[in-house]
């Protein structure tokens, strides 16, 4: 699927709840089932301190696609992160440096990535869109 | 006298807007207040009717403002019982209060081997601006700790002062904990071997009656926005000649009495700290705020908050896995807590849902966490405006809260 038709999913995924508790509670549970990250992983270095949650990040490239992790000490901001994993896992990295990211939006999750809501995530896109411009560079 | 909750309530606006669908529920008062119409219609009447720069002014308007800036000045004075008005600084708030005495203080009396001592328990801005003055003169920080229910080891700080100990900069209330400090005691130790003291009440003003006379401390600082006034005004208290014997700390026009290329004097108390065109319409909202909280009285105020202390306590201590922080026995309205298994973060985001305010994260005291051992807490913290229902309505929040972790 391209990173349109999955962020179409969601937004049709989350337009099916009644209120903001079915909403949150599933962003519970997609923290919960996220895998996180591979101890060897949980670095420092992959590491993004914000005041309010900690988020843990890993990027790769293998067979020409974008592979990601991440991890997060908050569960909420883990299962926005499962959201994002979702969109650009196994993504080329020239579609994740063009893509739009439109369903944060639309589901109504924008005040979580707000730059002074320093929760870890706006840095997460940040990355995520630059390892797309790194490896879309490397795999020229 | 006690409070008539529902009169108090309608004097600030805020408190009827809706959160997500839902009434606001503001516990957030610890990190700033909201403001009653005293003091706004107040700030509105100012800038429609006499707004103009201060002082030097020969015109009508100019005079208009000058007297309620000069009188704001006068009522914070009377408010926390100071000797002389100059010995009120306006200042942007606590921070730069505190800034202004580490740089100025620090510049005249701080020198290589030299030592500050400030607490375990401070806000981040009652610990760097000390940090920076100590780099710079290459003088030591030390650190009075504090034991697990959040009290300061107070026994210790005599061991602590040597003849090199210059101030103790410490905190009146903890702004993470609400610890109340002993602070009388604190200003004993230290001026029994001659050292200055500074109190950051930046947490205190707006719950407790203070009398900087009677406490006989040196310097003592606050935040107008924290006691339902404006921001970015705020008050330097210090001694008459203290303060003369500190230099500016910064230049600019009005506190200069002459300015020459080879030689600038400067201006008398206060005005000598208070460089550039001063934040006075602000001054006179803090003004206002002041009057106000003196109509409520500071002792109705005190019980009040202290029985929705009481109250919040006990009901939140039945949350199996709630665990609250700072315990001391001397408290005021601030409760710290967390829930075995709920990171702060989704715990202030789902309370947010359902229209509570309430702050989490380190709340600028990362030594306090450290000390716990965690990386931050909710904080609900409450004012005299709050009522037991709205504590019932945060109560059933986390049990909601609680709920939705719990089926996971």
């Amino acid at each position: 699927m391209t990173i349109n038709e999955i962020q179409e999913d969601i937004i049709e995924e989350f337009a099916g709840f009644e209120d903001w508790m079915d909403k949150y509670a599933y962003l519970i549970e997609l923290g919960t089932d996220l895998s996180g990250l591979d101890a060897k992983h949980q670095t420092e270095s992959n590491l993004i301190k914000g005041c309010q949650s900690k988020v843990w990040f890993n990027a790769s490239l293998e067979n020409g696609l974008v592979k990601l992790q991440a991890d997060s000490d908050a569960i909420i901001v883990k299962g926005i992160a499962a959201l994002l994993i979702r969109v650009f896992n196994n993504q080329t990295p020239q579609d994740i440096m063009n893509a739009d990211l439109k369903f944060i939006d639309e589901i109504g999750l924008k005040q979580h990535l707000s730059p002074t809501r320093s929760n870890g995530l706006v840095s997460m896109v940040k990355q995520i869109k630059m390892y797309g411009i790194a490896f879309n560079h490397v795999s020229k | 006298m006690t409070i008539d909750i529902h009169k108090v309530r309608k004097d600030f606006p805020i408190l009827e807007e809706l959160i997500h669908g839902k009434p606001l529920v503001y516990f957030d008062n610890a990190a700033t207040t909201q403001k009653p119409r005293q003091v706004i219609d107040k700030l509105t009447e100012y800038y429609y009717k006499y707004n103009s720069n201060i002082h030097r002014g020969v015109h009508y308007l100019s005079n208009k403002s000058t007297d309620g800036n000069e009188n704001a000045r006068i009522i914070v004075q009377n408010f926390i019982h100071a000797k002389h008005s100059h010995e009120i600084i306006f200042t942007s708030g606590a921070t730069e209060s505190i800034n202004l005495v580490a740089n100025s203080f620090g510049e005249k009396f701080i020198f290589e081997g030299d030592e500050v001592i400030v607490s375990e328990l401070e806000h981040h801005s009652n610990i760097v601006p000390w940090q920076l003055i100590c780099e710079r003169k290459n003088a030591v920080l030390k650190v009075l700790p504090f034991n697990d229910r959040g009290e300061l080891m107070i026994e210790k700080l005599d061991g602590l002062i040597t003849e090199r100990t210059k101030i103790i900069a410490v905190n009146h209330i903890s702004n993470s904990l609400g610890t109340i400090n002993p602070i009388r005691k604190i200003i004993e130790i230290a001026h029994a071997k001659n050292v200055r003291v500074l109190i950051d009440a930046a947490q205190s003003v707006q719950h407790k009656t203070i009398d900087v006379q009677d406490l006989d401390v040196d310097f003592l600082v606050f935040s107008g926005h924290k006691i339902y006034g404006p921001t970015g005004i705020g008050v330097l208290y210090g001694k008459e000649e203290l303060l003369n014997q500190m230099p500016p700390w910064k230049g600019g026009g009005e506190m200069i009495a002459e300015v020459s290329f080879e030689k600038t004097t400067y201006n008398e108390l206060p005005f000598k700290f208070e460089a550039g065109t001063p934040n006075y319409i602000d001054a006179i909202g803090l003004g206002a705020a002041i009057e106000y909280v003196e109509s409520i009285g500071m002792v109705n105020i005190d019980s009040h908050e202290h029985e929705l202390l009481e109250y919040a306590t006990e009901k939140l201590l039945t949350i199996n896995g709630l665990r609250i922080y700072g315990t001391a026995k001397e408290k005021t309205s601030v409760i710290s807590f967390l829930v075995k298994g709920i990171h702060f973060y989704d715990m202030g985001m789902l309370l947010d849902q359902m229209g509570i305010a309430v702050r989490t994260g380190t709340h600028c005291t990362e030594p306090v966490m450290q000390h716990f051992g965690i990386d931050g807490t909710v904080r609900a913290s409450f004012s005299f405006y709050n009522t037991k229902e709205e504590i019932d309505v945060l109560y059933n929040g986390i049990v909601k809260v609680c709920k939705m972790f719990a089926v996971k």
